[in-house]
C-alpha cells in the first residue's frame, strides 16, 4: 500500500481514539439530558473538578490551602502523605456523589418546572462556581495526573504493523486504554439501565416525568442518582483527559467539544454519543490532514461545529435522536 | 403618590401609544437622559470611563442586540463573541481603507456587515431549534475567530496579528486612538447607545416586534396565523447582529484600542453577554441595561473589596469572583427567573398603589 494511504489510515485510527475521548464526555451530557431534560453545561467542569480532586487527594494536598494561607497567614500546603491511586479514585467518586446531592438540594430542587433555557443557564452558573471552587480548593496550577495508566506509544502494535505492512502505526497506549474503558463503561451503563430496578426507574423518568411520579418513583432520588452517575462518568473522563494532557483549566473546555458530538448523535441516545464521537474524531483529524495545510491549519477548532451544523440542516434531531414532533 | 396614571388623560392616538404612557415614567426618562448627557460628562475621569462607564455602555448595546434575538425572537445564540469580532474587524478594515470617511459612518457600516454575516449564520435556524440551534451558533463563534486569526488580510498583514485602532475624529475631537479623552469616549458610546435603545424599543413595539414574539411563543402557531418564519427569523438575526456588530466595533475602536480576536472576542464574551440578558430579563430593553450594569459593576466591586480592602492575592480573588458570579447567577435564577426587569416591574406595581395599597 502507498505510504500516503497508510498514513491516512493511521490518522483515521487516531481520530477514532480521539472520538472515544469525546464520547466519554458526551455520555455524561446524554445521561442527564435523558433523565431530567437538563442540558448540563457543567459536565466539562465536573470532569475538571473530579480530576483536580483526584490529584489533590492522591498528593495529600490541604484543601483551600491558598485561602487559609491568605486569611490566617499560615503556610500550609500538604499533609505529607500519599494515597494509593485506587483509594483516591474511590474517595473522589464519593466526593462526586456528595456533589450530586448538594447540587440537587441547593439548585435543582428549586428549579423544577422552569423553562429549559433557565435550567441551562443555571448549569452555566454552576460551571462558573465549580471552576472557581476547584481552583480555590486545590490551586490553579497545572498538575500532572498519574494513576498508573500506561503512557507513550504502543510498541507491540508498531512492530507488528511494521512487519506486516512495512509501516509502523503510532497509537498511544492511553488511547487504547481509554477505548477499553469507554466500552466497559457503556456496557455497564446499558446493563444498569436495562436490568436493575433503579435503571428501570431512570428510564421511566426519562420517558415521562409525571407518569413516573404517579407510579411512585421518587424524582429527587433519580436526579441524585443520575447526577452521581454523571459525576462518575466525569471522573472517568477527567482521569483519561488528565493523564493525557495534564489537569488544567482547558480540561473544562472539552465540554464544548462534546456539544457537536451530541448534536450529531442526538441528545437522547447513548449509542448516538459514541457514534457521534467517532464521526467527529475521525472527521476532524482527516479534514486537518487533507484540507488543513491548504487553508492554514488549526481547523480542529471549528470543524466539528460546522460539520454538525451542516448535518443538522438535513436531519434536525441528529442521527439517533427521537423524532421531534410538534403540535399547535 | 407620584406614580399614577389617574388624571393623565390622553386626547389623541399618538399620546395613547407613546413609549412612556405614564407621566412620571416620561419625566424620569428625560431626567436620566439629562444626567447622562449633561452631568456625567463634566465629572467623568479616565478611571471611571475605562472601568465602568464605557464598558457598561458598550455591553448594554450588545445586550440589547442579543436580547432581541433571545428574548424577543426566542432564538438562543452563543455566537455573540464571534459577531462582535465581525464588527470589530469590519470597522478596522473600513477605518484603514477609507480614512477620510467619518468613523461614525464606519461603525454603522460595520454593524451592517455584521448583520449580513448574522443572517448567513441564522439561516439554519429555519431547520434547527432550541439547544440544537444554540450549539449550531457555536459554529459561528469558533469559525469566525479562527478566520480572523488565520487570514492575514483581516489584520492588514500586521506582524503581531493584532488590530490597532487608528486615530479618528468626529467634529475635530478624537474618539479613537491613544489621544482620546474620557469624555469623548463616553459621549461617543452614549450617543450610539441612545440611538440603539430608541431604535430597539420602537422596533419591538411595532409589527416586526410582535412577529418576533409570535415566533418565540410558538413558531408553528405563528406560521399558521400568517407570520412568515423566514423573514421574521432573518430580520431578528439581522437587527440583533447589527447592534452586536456596533457593540463589537465600539469595543475594539473606542474601548480597547488594540485587540486580538481569540482573547477579546472568545466564547467567554458570548457567555458574559448571555448572562447579562438573562440576569437583566429576557424580552426587556430595560433588562439589558440592568444586566449590563450588574455584570460590569460586580467584578469592579469584588476586586475593590477582596484585593483592595482585605488584601488577598489577586489570583485567589479572581477565583472567588468566579465562584460569586456563578453562585449569584444560580441564586438569581432561583429567586427571580425573569430577571432584574421583573423586580423593577414589581416595584413599579407597588409604587402605583403606594402609600395606600388597598
Amino acid at each position: 500500500m502507498p505510504d500516503q494511504l497508510l498514513f491516512a489510515l493511521e490518522v483515521t485510527l487516531n481520530g477514532l481514539m480521539a472520538g472515544v475521548m469525546y464520547a466519554l464526555v458526551a455520555l455524561g451530557f446524554v445521561l442527564i439530558y435523558k433523565a431530567s431534560g437538563i442540558f448540563n453545561y457543567a459536565q466539562g467542569v465536573l470532569a475538571l473538578f473530579a480530576a483536580l480532586t483526584l490529584v489533590g487527594i492522591q498528593q495529600g494536598q490541604v484543601p483551600f490551602a491558598h485561602l487559609i494561607n491568605a486569611v490566617t497567614g499560615m503556610h500550609v500546603t500538604e499533609f505529607g502523605w500519599k494515597i494509593p491511586a485506587i483509594l483516591a479514585i474511590l474517595l473522589t467518586a464519593g466526593v462526586m456523589v456528595g456533589l450530586a446531592i448538594i447540587i440537587e438540594k441547593l439548585v435543582l430542587k428549586h428549579l423544577v418546572n422552569q423553562a429549559p433555557i433557565i435550567l441551562f443557564m443555571a448549569t452555566i452558573g454552576m460551571a462558573y462556581f465549580l471552576e472557581g471552587f476547584g481552583d480555590v480548593m486545590w490551586g490553579a496550577d497545572i498538575k500532572t495526573l498519574d494513576v498508573g495508566l500506561p503512557q507513550g506509544i504502543n510498541e507491540t502494535l508498531e512492530s507488528v504493523t511494521d512487519k506486516a505492512l512495512g509501516y509502523g502505526f503510532f497509537i498511544d497506549n492511553l488511547d487504547i486504554v481509554a477505548t477499553l474503558v469507554a466500552i466497559a463503561l457503556v456496557t455497564a451503563l446499558t446493563l444498569f439501565s436495562q436490568y436493575s430496578k433503579q435503571g428501570r426507574a431512570l428510564r421511566a423518568v426519562a420517558d415521562d416525568h409525571q407518569a413516573a411520579l404517579s407510579v411512585g418513583i421518587s424524582l429527587r432520588f433519580i436526579w441524585i442518582l443520575v447526577w452521581s452517575i454523571a459525576g462518575f462518568v466525569a471522573l472517568v473522563a477527567g482521569i483519561m483527559w488528565g493523564s493525557k494532557s495534564g489537569v488544567q483549566f482547558s480540561l473544562s473546555l472539552i465540554a464544548l467539544k462534546a456539544l457537536p458530538v451530541l448534536m450529531l448523535g442526538g441528545f437522547t441516545s447513548i449509542p448516538g454519543a459514541i457514534v457521534g464521537g467517532l464521526i467527529i474524531g475521525v472527521g476532524e483529524k482527516l479534514f486537518e490532514f487533507f484540507a488543513g495545510p491548504l487553508i492554514g491549519g488549526a481547523t480542529e477548532n471549528w470543524f466539528a461545529y460546522v460539520l454538525a451544523l451542516v448535518f443538522l440542516v438535513f436531519r434536525p434531531q441528529g442521527l439517533f435522536g427521537e423524532k421531534i414532533i410538534e403540535r399547535v | 403618590m407620584f406614580y399614577r396614571e389617574a388624571g393623565d388623560f390622553k386626547t389623541s392616538y399618538r399620546e395613547d401609544s407613546q413609549t412612556f404612557p405614564i407621566k412620571f415614567d416620561r419625566l424620569r426618562f428625560y431626567a436620566v437622559l439629562a444626567i447622562a448627557f449633561g452631568v456625567i460628562p463634566l465629572f467623568i475621569n479616565d478611571y471611571w470611563a475605562n472601568a465602568v462607564a464605557v464598558p457598561f455602555l458598550i455591553y448594554a448595546i450588545a445586550a440589547i442586540g442579543l436580547n432581541i434575538l433571545v428574548g424577543y425572537a426566542g432564538q438562543v445564540s452563543l455566537g455573540t463573541g464571534g459577531f462582535m469580532a465581525v464588527g470589530a474587524y469590519a470597522v478596522y478594515k473600513l477605518m484603514t481603507a477609507f480614512p477620510e470617511v467619518s468613523v461614525f459612518i464606519h461603525v454603522l457600516l460595520a454593524g451592517g456587515i455584521t448583520a449580513l454575516v448574522g443572517v448567513l449564520f441564522g439561516l439554519p435556524s429555519l431547520r434547527i431549534k432550541g439547544f440544537y440551534l444554540a450549539v449550531a451558533t457555536l459554529a459561528a463563534q469558533f469559525f469566525l475567530v479562527w478566520l480572523f486569526n488565520k487570514v492575514p488580510w483581516f489584520y492588514n498583514y500586521s506582524a503581531s496579528g493584532q488590530i490597532n485602532a487608528p486615530d479618528r475624529t468626529i467634529f475635530g475631537v478624537f474618539v479613537t486612538g491613544a489621544q482620546t479623552s474620557a469624555t469623548a469616549k463616553y459621549m461617543f458610546c452614549l450617543v450610539m447607545l441612545t440611538i440603539v435603545a430608541v431604535l430597539a424599543r420602537n422596533l419591538t413595539r411595532g409589527t416586526i416586534g410582535r412577529k418576533w414574539m409570535a415566533i418565540r411563543d410558538m413558531d408553528i402557531a405563528a406560521e399558521i396565523i400568517g407570520v412568515n418564519p423566514l423573514t421574521t427569523k432573518m430580520t431578528a438575526f439581522a437587527v440583533s447582529s447589527f447592534f452586536i456588530g456596533i457593540a463589537g466595533a465600539l469595543f475594539f475602536a473606542v474601548y480597547l484600542g488594540a485587540a486580538e480576536v481569540g482573547e477579546s472576542f472568545g466564547i467567554q464574551k458570548s457567555f458574559l453577554i448571555l448572562f447579562m440578558v438573562i440576569i437583566g430579563g429576557l424580552g426587556s430593553i430595560f433588562g439589558s441595561f440592568a444586566g449590563a450594569a450588574f455584570l460590569v459593576l460586580l467584578p469592579v466591586f469584588l476586586k475593590n473589596v477582596l484585593v483592595g480592602m482585605l488584601g488577598w492575592p489577586t489570583d485567589l480573588a479572581a477565583h472567588i469572583e468566579l465562584m460569586i458570579v456563578g453562585a449569584l447567577i444560580v441564586i438569581f435564577l432561583i429567586a427571580e427567573p425573569h430577571g432584574l426587569a421583573q423586580l423593577w416591574r414589581v416595584a413599579k406595581e407597588k409604587l402605583r398603589l403606594w402609600p395606600f395599597p388597598h
